[in-house]
């Protein structure tokens, strides 16, 4: 009865929720730790908005880690090199 | 005819984020690099086949990731596992976040498969939308979803592993309770 009840909110809650759920549905995590920090009957919760946007914020920051190097010296010359070309 | 430097310049301006890209898949700066330059060749040796005012940035990630899969995964094979010493190759840090911080994010972010990780980058660093992520992955739009979504939620999981530190118990401590089915 009461696992019954679980899986018909869990329906319920997962049509209201964005794409996230699809990959809840897949538990990933075999570390007790991780589970036990965290709620096992609401999944979604893992993902809340503070974690979200620390990993965009990591990931972008990473990215632009990179993005601000610019243009490698070598590839502007190749690039420009191959442009002047006449082309076929 | 010469290239038209409106089209040039678009392939210049793209190269920064193409490289970061670049790094993301190959896990290593020298090869990233050669492979943004093969990509500039192939690029404008089939410049004609880009129609202007489409997507330049969809169409140059697009061939340097066919480039990648042809000819850079035999190899990675070969070599090393790259995936695990992508935490490795970037050198700078941003000035936003703290170091250790941003070390553990890296840490994570090379634990995930690799077309979790290229999907998670295109969506949620290069700023790609679902649609063009999956032409340029060349797979279903859903499939990205799925991708990002599973990326988000292992990196969730392994980052929260982390802030038990600051206020659980240690790390000795949760060996033992973690390795509880050893008896």
């Amino acid at each position: 009865m009461g696992e019954r009840r679980k899986d018909d909110a869990m329906k319920h809650r997962k049509a209201n929720l964005e794409p996230f759920e699809a990959a809840t549905e897949q538990p990933e995590t075999q570390d007790p730790m991780v589970r036990s920090a965290t709620s096992p009957h609401k999944p979604e919760a893992r993902l809340g908005r503070e974690v979200q946007a620390r990993i965009g914020q990591q990931l972008r920051a990473m990215y632009n880690d990179v993005v601000n190097q610019g243009v490698p010296q070598h590839i502007t010359e190749l690039v420009r090199r191959l442009s002047d070309q006449d082309q076929d | 005819m010469k290239l038209d430097p409106a089209i040039r310049d678009q392939v210049l301006g793209t190269v920064p984020s193409l490289r970061a890209f670049a790094i993301s898949l190959c896990g290593n700066i020298d090869r990233a690099d050669d492979l943004v330059q093969e990509t500039m060749l192939r690029a404008l040796a089939h410049i004609d086949s880009f129609e202007p005012g489409t997507n330049m940035p969809a169409w140059l990630f697009t061939i340097l990731r066919n480039l990648f899969r042809s000819e850079y995964r035999k190899r990675r094979r070969e070599v090393e596992d790259a995936d695990g010493r992508y935490a490795e190759t970037l050198i700078s840090h941003p000035e936003q976040t703290g170091r250790v911080e941003f070390e553990e994010f890296r840490a994570a972010l090379a634990k995930l498969p690799s077309d979790q990780r290229e999907a998670l980058i295109l969506v949620g660093a290069s700023g790609f939308s679902y649609d063009d992520a999956a032409a340029i992955c060349g797979c279903a739009v859903g499939t990205i979803k799925s991708r990002v979504n599973r990326a988000r939620t292992r990196l969730a999981d392994l980052l929260a592993i982390d802030s038990v530190d600051d206020f659980g118990p240690d790390r000795a401590t949760r060996a033992v309770l973690a390795g509880g089915g050893r008896s």
